[in-house]
């Protein structure tokens, strides 16, 4: 027995059972990311059948499964991933010509061999008898050929692994690895993972950033007990730790950067399949894929991205015959590509179908009262109807996706890691969705101001300038919250009304002007602090529905600030119009109603100095 | 004691808002905390007092005093801050409670507590696990996942913000 344990000896002198739990944590993360290797591979198998690189990495995908699953004792998934291996082996050396037939039967059997995974380590569930069915109909293709070897091991495997009676289902053969085999997989596993990385557990890497946002908590306040302190030495070190820490804090976001690349590769199989079945023909390219994005963003990134293809895939592309007809190429194509600007990285979904219609969104916002029939509004208004919950032009409605249908909840999705969506679509010319998304979750650089006692942050980005509001530079007329910035009139919202703040404003106040899409709108604060990195914390499932706070941070000196959720605060603050007065003879036809939000009022005609935005 | 007896008595957190004496669950007690200053969270209900920095997390705490209709509690020498886990839709959630003062750890068998009364009790009978008895005086047992149960807490969230709303839509 002692000898027999082979490659497993080095490991350490716990028990069998012990070892073999331990390789299956760890095989878990590989076990998906091998699937969705093998999936990517054979997708583009399908594209170029002949290509041999791909051929080969469909077999030592589906080879390390097989051995690596052996030495977990998954033995049912084992034999089935040698099926499968067996019938490459054979592509491999030139004996069997890949088809498309083939293909989809690969593809079913690596779904199949995920939902054996998710048993495993999903609490799925998983048809055995399917398994079988796929290894009968592989038997079928591989029949006659020569070379299909056995599946079987030395008995002597059976004495290395003890847990063989606990998995595997009843019926299912047995099969077991010899311990060559398993080295094999073993050493090609560990050739490829340490040349480029190190696997660390999720958990681990959310403490370290935690960590390091305490750090950088403590560094503020490092830097104010300097400061107040006057003392030079001490503020010479200060300013050191804060470039340490700030340097510390980005290396520490960019170790959870993961490229978008993995996330992309997903949709190739879902344009796939949906296209198939819609009967239309559909290439999905893809562009900066290894764009790098954070984790819980991509993680969040997945399912509006989903539904934004499908909806192009089931409205936005046309049949082959209507592209023929319309004189555009047979085959649509949708373009996910993804790349950095600044602070944030751009996503875009790119088809080139037939475009949103603009008629029927017009229509259908008229008859839900979200328009009047006479209203000119420009298309990028228009299009924002198909983020309005439950808003769909019905003949489009299908069992896939109906365009609108849905959309407001990617909007949600899309809202909640704070990022911003655009819509822009030319008819028959096809629809562009960009996806705007912040680089990291968890800290932002943040502008720190009061109001009475209490501190609250703006998000550094959106704010343009600040100005003192004192009683008499207020626009007077008729009480109107404006103020005259070099000439533009900007409207601004008091918090401390919004926020039913008690307590007396000092005779001048700040007014923080951000800017929010196209619009700028001024914030009356207290008095402004400066700027100041912000740690996010999250308010807590109690305080999850607060309207206009996005979280709250820590402060130097540990008491909690507030972080603003500018965009919310004002859409809850206005009800507004934009007024060109000159070229606009009935300046009330662009009024666009918005359900619920009437605390503010319009003013008819007030000045006619360009567009603004009134707030009484 | 045998093992059954040990199995039927509990250790009980006592603490009094107002002249009345409440318990909880020990076991979902985390620590006492002094009295500090709490961030208020613009548009949410009296009751939910604000967050305070908890060894840097950010943790809610509530005013049980208004939340069982009693007046808001002001900071005295013994008012405390209980800190509790309640399970929020199977997840733990820690959440601050004030209190007027914190009594003692106190031990109380089943055979020392009765079933809530249906009427006499200003508090929702739901909140209610049951009352306790020492020597005298009664001790009532708080239900602390009832008591802040999100839906709870919700819905008087979203009362109370269309009275502010309303409130302010007059004033306009």
């Amino acid at each position: 027995m002692e000898e027999s344990r082979g490659p497993m000896n080095d490991d350490s002198d716990d028990s069998m059972e012990h070892i073999v739990e331990k390789l299956r944590l760890t095989f878990k993360e590989e076990a998906y990311e091998l699937l969705a290797e093998l999936e990517a591979t054979l997708l583009e198998l399908e594209n170029s059948p002949a290509d041999s690189e791909a051929i080969n990495r469909a077999f030592r995908v589906l080879h390390t499964i097989k051995g690596s699953s052996g030495m977990c004792a998954f033995y049912d998934i084992a034999s089935f991933a040698h099926e499968i291996e067996a019938y490459f082996d054979l592509v491999r050396k030139g004996e069997i010509v890949v088809t498309k037939e083939i293909i989809d039967l690969t593809i079913l059997a690596s779904d199949q061999l995920t939902s054996l995974f998710d048993v495993i380590y999903r609490d799925g569930k998983a048809d055995t008898e399917r398994t079988e069915q796929i290894v009968a109909s592989f038997k079928k293709q591989t029949s006659g050929k020569t070379g299909a070897r056995a599946f079987s091991g030395p008995r002597g495997a059976d004495l290395l692994l003890p847990l063989s009676d606990e998995k595997g289902p009843a019926g299912g053969d047995k099969a077991q690895i010899a311990p060559a085999e398993q080295q094999d997989a073993r050493e090609q596993r560990q050739g490829v993972d340490a040349s480029s990385s190190i696997r660390v557990a999720t958990g681990k890497l959310d403490s370290l950033v935690n960590l390091a946002g305490e750090l950088v908590t403590v560094q503020a306040r490092l830097s104010q007990t300097a400061l107040t302190l006057g003392n030079s030495a001490l503020q010479s070190i200060a300013e050191e730790v804060e470039r340490l820490t700030a340097d510390l804090r980005d290396n520490t976001m960019s170790i959870r950067m993961l490229p978008i690349g993995t996330t992309f590769s997903k949709f190739k199989r879902v344009v796939r399949d949906l296209s198939a079945e819609l009967g239309k023909e559909i290439e999905l390219t893809t562009d900066g894929a290894e764009t790098e994005l954070d984790k819980t963003v991509i993680e969040k990134l997945g399912d509006p991205l989903v539904h934004i293809i499908r909806n192009s895939i089931d409205h936005g592309i046309e049949r082959p015959d209507e592209r023929m007809a319309a004189g555009k190429p047979r085959k649509g194509t949708i373009h996910l590509s993804a790349l950095h600007s600044g602070a944030h990285v751009l996503i875009r979904v790119q088809d080139d179908g037939a475009g949103l219609d603009v008629d029927a969104i017009r229509a259908t916002a008229v008859e839900r009262g979200l328009l009047r029939i006479d209203a000119e509004i420009t298309e990028q208004e228009l299009w924002q109807f198909i983020l309005t919950p439950g808003f769909s032009t019905a003949k489009q409605v299908t069992g896939i996706s109906g365009r609108g249908v849905g959309m407001d909840v990617v909007k949600k999705s899309i809202d909640a890691i704070r990022g911003v969506l655009e819509i822009s679509s030319e008819k028959g010319a096809g629809t562009t969705i960009t996806l705007k998304l912040p680089l990291t979750l968890a800290i932002i650089d943040g502008f720190l101001t009061k109001i009475g006692a209490d501190s609250y942050i703006f998000p550094l980005p959106l704010v343009e300038e600040c100005v003192e509001l004192t009683r008499d530079n207020a626009f007077s007329k008729s009480n109107r919250n404006l103020i005259n910035v070099r000439g533009h009139i900007v409207p601004y919202i008091r918090l401390r009304e919004q926020f039913s703040i008690n307590g007396e404003a000092p005779l001048i106040e700040q007014i923080v002007i951000t800017k929010a899409g196209k619009r700028r709108v001024g914030l009356v604060v207290d008095a402004i602090v400066g700027q100041h990195q912000t740690v996010l914390k999250s308010l807590g499932a109690f305080y999850r529905d607060v309207e206009g706070i996005s979280g709250a941070t820590l402060l130097g000196d540990g008491t909690v600030a507030l972080i603003l959720d500018i965009p919310k605060l004002i859409s809850l603050a206005e009800q507004y119009r934009e007024v060109d007065v000159p070229d606009q003879a009935a300046p009330e036809n662009r009024q666009v109603l918005q359900e619920g939000q009437s605390r503010l009022t319009l003013d008819e005609k007030n000045d006619a100095r360009g567009k603004y935005l009134l707030i009484t | 004691m045998t093992t059954a007896a040990i199995m039927e008595t509990t250790q009980y957190l006592t603490f009094t808002l107002d002249d009345e004496v409440f318990a909880l669950d020990i076991g979902t007690v985390r620590e006492v905390l002094d009295f500090r200053s709490i961030t208020r969270v613009p548009k949410t209900p009296e009751f939910m007092r604000g967050v305070i920095n908890l060894r840097g997390s950010v943790v809610p705490v509530v005013d049980l005093r208004l939340k069982f209709g009693l007046a808001r509690t002001e900071q005295m020498v013994h008012t405390c801050i209980i800190i509790v886990e309640v399970a929020v839709d199977g997840e733990t959630t820690v959440l601050g409670a004030l209190a007027d003062s914190v009594e003692e750890v106190l031990d109380l068998g089943a055979d020392h507590i009765e079933p809530a009364p249906k009427i006499g009790t200003r508090l929702n009978t739901e909140f209610i696990r049951g009352m306790g008895k020492q020597n005298d005086r009664f001790i009532i047992i708080l239900d602390i996942d009832k008591v802040f149960s999100i839906d709870e807490l919700a819905l008087v969230q979203a009362a109370e913000i269309n009275k502010e709303t309303a409130g302010l839509a007059a004033t306009d």
